[in-house]
């Protein structure tokens, strides 16, 4: 079945690869920060729902976490902000991000029809791979929102088709076998781990972890269709406060510029 | 035989690593691959009587194996009731049950050409049978332990540091166990290529559950065979506590298809259970998702993980073991909690009537028993995991009985 290409794909075939932008939700300002994302250019919002035990991440994001959550930040507040956000921003695709236990809590069902209902076209749980793939996966394709899933170093072209299947909207390759913020792998090794992803798929490659710097961001996007970063924009959060929103637009922007122009 | 035999009780999990609905491989993509080369590599060394016949004899020359099996008839008097039988695998070499999972992971390791050890940690008696296992075969080994645990177990983290680990105490979040195993898998997706991580009690992703679970059945193999050769029947009621749960699914698993005898599991009801410092995932908490595995967790109504208590650091662990959550939903396993005070009862009753010293975990165990005997009568049998020694617990019961050291 071809479906109409989702709002979230369309976001990479802009005519320049993409910026998909990170932060915690209820960390700081959430609604001011997210509009001085989309104000600096992000093409994508990814939104992270707080979790007591976020594995995945590094020490930026773990903060990020245990200040949203120390805030009161509750799973009601996450969707109200991107229903917020939807409102004011009809256009710009809105991604959740999190771990599995607060997105299941309710059932699958009652997750994805709420995000749904809350304006969100994709949503990334990181430690669902797809040999859990019932827990959440048909649900949100029920639902209409696409279960956008990682692939890694360790990801070879054997288990590759199992990582695709049943993902959409765009597919997020992690560019080093850690955590987030921490480093990033060489410019070489990623042209070619994406070339070895768009054998294998239509799905536009997001290259994210470990990238802080516009310079950074060109180079991926000089071989990517998208560039995510998060980690330097929650750490802006966690320095500035209510003072954030300017920083992050200004950081955003730079990014942005980078990103879109890698390859004029 | 007739036809309404239940199917048996150990032929879980499947081949995705469920029990049930619980378990399974809840793990980031970096980390999938690994997984599944683990699974295959525990597979082949399960086929190959190389790898049974060293860790048979790692068991019996190094951890002192068979352990004994003890009657202990004072206690028995004192409570007046069921025979109370041990399993001493508190007499392990490193006083408690961990180190037989140890050898059986370390073995792995070196089969799999891993080069690195990490580990979490809680009382420490893990990471001590970590470092211990490290030390025997010459493996850099790096022990993640809660900050906070790091304070409550310092004779655990000097022993740790004597056999040469590296312990890297966690600060993120509440300090304890739950926080040093994120962080070790932090440490792992990092180092997946030189890096084994032993994991110490029956959860995390398949296969760990299972493969746990597996060396840590030597318990109730060693102990079924000395009942039957002692006694010459089986036991009524076997008790074990449960943190993660390992020592008692090593005691459970071999008798799970022998349908007359029993099994409680005893949790950590902390402060009690009608308030939140408890650390009783089965009896107060309720399904869902954390260290990539599917099981009880105590979590708020938003999912979020709540801080475990209890008195020993080694069952404050915010969840349990898949198959544990798989034996309650089944009804093969009976489950109940004792609280921080009973357990020091036991702790004392144990001491004064058996000149045993037991650890504070087996004390939790030891609450339940004594309650249990009196109801029971004095040709039944009750066997129990004394699963670990008290010597690190006695600053800690000092300080509960304002005794000063």
């Amino acid at each position: 079945m071809t479906r109409p290409p989702s709002p979230l794909t369309a976001a990479f075939h802009k005519g320049h690869p993409a910026l998909v932008a990170f932060i915690t939700a209820g960390d700081g300002n959430t609604a001011a920060n997210l509009d001085a994302l989309v104000a600096g250019g992000a093409d994508v919002i990814e939104l992270g729902m707080p979790f007591t035990d976020p594995m995945a991440d590094g020490p930026a994001i773990q903060s990020a976490n245990l200040r949203s959550l120390g805030a009161g930040t509750t799973t009601a507040d996450v969707l109200q902000y991107a229903n917020e956000f939807r409102e004011r921003h009809p256009d710009v695709p809105l991604v959740l991000m999190g771990y599995a236990n607060p997105m299941i809590r309710r059932g699958p069902e009652w997750f994805a029809k709420a995000a749904k209902g809350a304006g969100v076209d994709g949503v990334i749980c990181v430690d669902i791979p797809p040999e859990e793939d019932d827990a959440l996966g048909p649900a949100l394709r029920d639902a209409g929102i696409s279960p956008i899933r990682l692939a890694t170093p360790t990801t070879d072209a054997k288990r590759l088709p199992q990582v695709l299947e049943g993902s959409s909207g765009f597919l997020y390759y992690v560019s080093v076998a850690g955590i987030t913020g921490l480093q990033q792998a060489a410019t070489g090794s990623i042209e070619e781990a994406v070339a070895a992803l768009k054998a294998a798929t239509d799905l536009p490659i997001a290259v994210g972890f470990g990238v802080r710097t516009p310079e950074q961001a060109a180079d991926i996007a000089k071989v990517a269709d998208g560039v995510v970063v998060g980690s330097a924009l929650v750490e802006i959060i966690g320095e500035y406060g209510a003072q954030a929103p300017a920083k992050l637009q200004e950081l955003t922007s730079a990014l942005a510029h980078a990103v879109h122009t890698a390859r004029a | 035989m007739n036809n309404t035999t239940p199917n048996s009780f150990k032929n879980q999990p499947d081949d995705r690593g469920h029990f049930g609905e619980f378990g399974g491989r809840y793990v980031a993509e970096t980390l999938m691959p690994l997984i599944l080369d683990l699974e295959r590599e525990y597979r082949a060394a399960q086929q190959d009587p190389a790898f049974a016949a060293e860790f048979d004899d790692l068991m019996k020359h190094y951890v002192g194996r068979p352990s004994p099996l003890y009657h202990a008839e004072r206690l028995t008097e004192a409570l007046g009731g069921a025979q109370v039988w041990f399993k001493r695998d508190e007499l392990n070499h490193t006083g408690a049950h961990k180190i037989n999972n140890c050898i059986g992971q370390i073995l792995l390791a070196i089969r799999m050409g891993k080069t690195r050890i990490i580990a979490e940690t809680g009382a420490g008696q893990h990471g001590v049978a970590t470092a211990t296992v490290c030390a025997r075969f010459g493996l850099p080994c790096v022990i993640y332990m809660g900050a906070e645990d790091v304070k409550r177990q310092s004779p655990n983290v000097f022993r740790m540091k004597l056999l040469g680990a590296e312990v890297v105490p966690v600060t993120s979040a509440g300090a304890t166990l739950k926080d040093a195993m994120n962080e070790g898998l932090r440490d792992w997706v990092a180092n997946v290529h030189d890096t084994f991580y032993i994991i110490g009690t029956a959860a995390g992703p398949h296969p760990y559950p299972e493969m746990v679970r597996n060396f840590q059945s030597v318990i109730g193999t060693e102990a079924r065979a000395q009942m039957l050769d002692r006694v010459g029947r089986l036991p009524d009621l076997l008790v074990a506590c449960i943190g993660g749960g390992s020592n008692a699914l090593g005691l459970f698993h071999p008798f799970l298809d022998d349908a007359d005898v029993k099994m409680l599991g005893v949790e950590a009801a902390g402060h009690g259970l009608d308030g939140d410092e408890h650390a009783a995932s089965l009896l107060g908490g309720s399904p869902g998702v954390l260290h990539g595995n599917k099981t009880y967790l105590l979590q708020d109504k938003d999912g979020q993980i709540t801080e475990g208590h209890s008195i020993s650091a080694g069952l404050d662990y915010p969840g349990i073991g898949p198959e544990h959550a798989w034996l309650k939903e089944s009804g093969r396993v009976e489950y109940t909690a004792v609280t921080d005070k009973e357990a020091l009862d036991g702790f004392q009753l144990l001491c004064r009537t058996e000149g045993i010293i037991p650890a504070l975990e087996p004390s939790h165990a030891l609450a339940a028993v004594s309650q249990r005997a009196k109801q029971m009568g004095e040709d039944e049998i009750i066997l129990m995991n004394l699963c670990g020694r008290g010597d690190k617990d006695i600053f800690t019961v000092a300080e509960k009985l304002g005794v000063e050291m």
